[in-house]
């Protein structure tokens, strides 16, 4: 089975269009979303109505932060973040803000977390930014590969048992086998918000019987997006960084 | 893991084992057969011991993750493999060639011997470097040398792929690599330098010329970390027969930090195909290893040694590329002579690492009757040589990063796409002449090394100038 992955969606709808697009390329048989399906960008409705289309139709779907903050802010999130939430909540109705809120923190896929943004403590939404916290994750599971998102740069971090994490900086379009006798943390990088500086919208795919991973850095219309983001009265630097990709 | 014995007549997916060819440390080849396949063909069964499995699962993981990558004559063909899970195997393709090692035995060879047998194997690993994978364990070994004298590279199991994460590091604390040839950098943990494969390549041409290891064959860390401020004894001291030129290249390969050894394998193979050419330095003249004192300051200071992870592999290569610019020295084609040559001037401000070759061909009868010499005896080849170095000179570039070269071929075209195809060139940049009735029928070289030449060419045209007779005046 082949796995079609999407983090942080951030309601934007032309690079999610693009990712969805590639995807189906891709032949890809399921799903999966990492969470962070609005937040940000202009279109939260379109984005939210998509995603609870494919759920029911069997794609997996997880909770992220700001999924949770479109019922439940709490402290942590920085003024830009709360700005887009609180216009975000004025465009949700109650039927979408409360599918979000109420998306569960992980789910297992045979022998693969997929969480927003760790395998230590999911509802803290704490970073992985360095094979030190990607080995807090491995150590905190039992699991062959942990899907997650939430930092926006696609990163892959591996270790065999008792040795420390590496880091590796993906390749676009370079399946990567993933060897059943190490443990694998995948981040995924941002469909909606990508920071790793380049402005193409991050996806990947997993082929489970072969254990193959591949990343995929999607061209979109960003112009586009970045105008909606102004458009709809968001704070500036979120269009600006999405011309940026940082 | 199953733990099978391997015997003749047993059949593994379809491939029949016939008998053991060679039983390494690592694993045992032996010779099979497929009734898809008609060329000879070998498995590679790796060998499971009992309480040391971690480090033979891991290096037949990564050649089993690297060898499907790879292509080219300079390694052999991969066809199956099958994964640790079940029963461990890879099948490649059976090359009929003489291990290095046979050489090595012969040693000390002879300089223009060990300067082929040397840029053949600098040749192949820039193929590899090329197609971004590290082989990290250089040794005569893992060289076979074809009848013809080109250079296949076998055995990837420490090698690394630049595209994908490196299973080997950190899978040990010790350094991964032979202990006779293995680069500073790859000693202090660094598995990300293409030059480290250079290093390893010097110990090969130091053994070929002196018949010697220039660092011993030391085991372990400390004894490893030797080589960071122990200078090895000078070929020349050890065989005074040692042309300058090759001591130049060893001791140059040799040097402690990357950044002083050629930047790539295809400039190393240039420097031993064309030693005349090599730029002389002290290292050429040393006599002997240095003394204590210097030595222990090295040794000193060898703890503050800083060796810095290279980006990717292919952006080095990338940024030190081979230029050809194929130069038309005809006084009609004077003007794109000079618009050429700007062109090349951008290039190279672009690409300060890169090097250029000014190459010109001197077009010989097909009948073989030639005038080698003009009416007033002047050798023409000589004379071409000076028009182009002349051409050059306003590059302004330094010794190190030009050559000439003049070629005497009946085929033009044919002999730049030969000679982008042998030096590994990267770019060639050459005119083409305007557009006439007789090109048409004739075909233009710059259309046919276009068409066959093994990398990117650009093509340099003067503008068309405006026909004035038919515009009709205005009225």
């Amino acid at each position: 089975m082949r796995l079609g992955i999407l983090a942080d969606i951030h309601a934007n709808r032309e690079a999610f269009d693009a990712c969805l697009a590639r995807l189906e390329q891709e032949n890809v048989d399921r799903l999966v979303f990492l969470g962070d399906i609005v937040g940000y960008g202009a279109d939260p409705v379109y984005c939210a109505d998509r995603v609870m289309a494919f759920a029911q139709n069997g794609a997996i779907v997880v909770r992220g932060n700001h999924d949770q903050a479109v019922l439940d802010m709490r402290e942590g999130m920085n003024g830009v973040a709360k700005a887009a939430i609180a216009w975000t909540r004025t465009q949700l109705d109650p039927a979408q803000s409360a599918y979000l809120a109420g998306l569960p923190l992980t789910a297992t896929l045979v022998d693969i977390l997929i969480t927003h943004a760790n395998g230590w403590a999911p509802g803290d939404f704490g970073y992985v930014l360095t094979p030190r916290d990607a080995e807090r994750s491995m150590q905190a599971t039992d699991v062959h590969l942990t899907l997650c998102g939430h930092t926006h740069v696609p990163a892959l971090y591996h270790a065999a048992p008792l040795r420390p994490a590496q880091y590796f900086r993906p390749v676009n379009m370079v399946p990567i086998p993933l060897s059943g006798r190490l443990r694998w943390v995948a981040v995924i990088g941002a469909v909606g918000q990508p920071r790793a500086g380049s402005p193409n919208a991050c996806c990947a795919t997993y082929d489970i019987d072969q254990r193959r991973l591949t990343y995929l850095s999607v061209p979109y219309d960003v112009q586009s997006a970045a105008r909606k983001v102004r458009e709809a009265g968001l704070p500036d630097i979120l269009a600006e960084r999405l011309l940026k990709g940082r | 893991m199953a733990k099978a014995i391997a015997r003749p007549g047993e059949v593994l997916d379809g491939f029949t084992l016939v008998e053991p060819l060679h039983r390494g440390g690592m694993a045992t080849l032996w010779r099979v057969t497929h009734p898809d396949h008609t060329r000879p063909l070998v498995m590679k069964l790796p060998l499971i011991l009992d309480g040391d499995e971690a480090g033979m699962i891991v290096s037949f993981e990564a050649e089993q993750m690297i060898m499907p990558r790879l292509s080219g004559r300079h390694v052999p063909a991969f066809i199956a493999s099958n994964g640790i899970a079940e029963r461990p195997y890879i099948v490649m393709e059976h090359v009929a060639a003489q291990p290095l090692t046979v050489l090595v035995e012969k040693a000390p060879l002879p300089a223009d011997a060990i300067a082929q047998v040397g840029s053949a194997v600098a040749m192949a690993l820039h193929d590899l470097h090329r197609q971004h994978v590290l082989h990290l364990d250089i040794k005569p070994g893992n060289i076979l040398i074809r009848p013809d004298g080109e250079a296949v590279l076998i055995d990837f199991g420490l090698s690394r792929h630049d595209h994908l994460p490196d299973i080997l590091a950190e899978e040990t604390r010790l350094p991964i690599g032979t202990g006779a040839y293995i680069a500073p950098e790859q000693v202090a943990g660094l598995r990300s330098d293409t030059r480290s494969d250079i290093f390893a390549l010097g110990v090969v041409l130091y053994q070929l010329t002196t018949g010697k290891l220039p660092f011993g064959n030391p085991a372990g860390g400390k004894a490893l970390r030797r080589r960071f401020w122990r200078d090895p004894v000078p070929p020349r001291a050890i065989n005074p027969t040692t042309p300058h030129w090759l001591q130049e290249i060893i001791l140059r390969c040799l040097e402690v930090m990357p950044a002083d050894r050629h930047a790539t394998a295809a400039q190393l193979a240039g420097a031993l195909r064309y030693p005349e050419r090599v730029a002389l330095t002290a290292r050429a003249e040393r006599r002997q290893a240095d003394g204590w004192l210097t030595v222990l300051k090295r040794r000193l200071r060898s703890g503050k040694l800083k060796f810095a992870a290279p980006d990717r592999v292919g952006g080095r290569l990338q940024e030190a590329p081979l230029v050809v610019a194929a130069v038309d020295l005809s006084e009609s084609q004077f003007e794109l002579a000079a618009a050429l040559q700007f062109t090349v001037g951008r290039i190279l401000q672009i690409s300060p690492q890169a090097r250029l070759v000014c190459l010109n061909v001197f077009k010989t009868s097909r009948l073989g009757v030639d005038h080698m010499l003009d009416a007033s005896g002047n050798s023409i080849h000589l004379q071409r040589l000076i028009e182009l170095k002349d051409w050059a000179h306003p590059l302004g570039l330094p010794e190190e990063r030009l050559s000439f070269h003049v070629l005497e071929a009946p085929d033009p075209a044919a002999a730049i796409v030969q000679f982008a195809r042998i030096n590994q060139v990267d770019h060639v940049v050459m005119g083409a002449r305007a557009a006439s009735p007789f090109r048409r029928y004739l075909g233009s070289v710059s259309a046919q090394v276009v068409a066959e030449a093994p990398c990117s060419v650009t093509i340099i045209r003067l503008p068309e100038r405006a026909e004035t007779e038919d515009v009709a005046s205005p009225g």
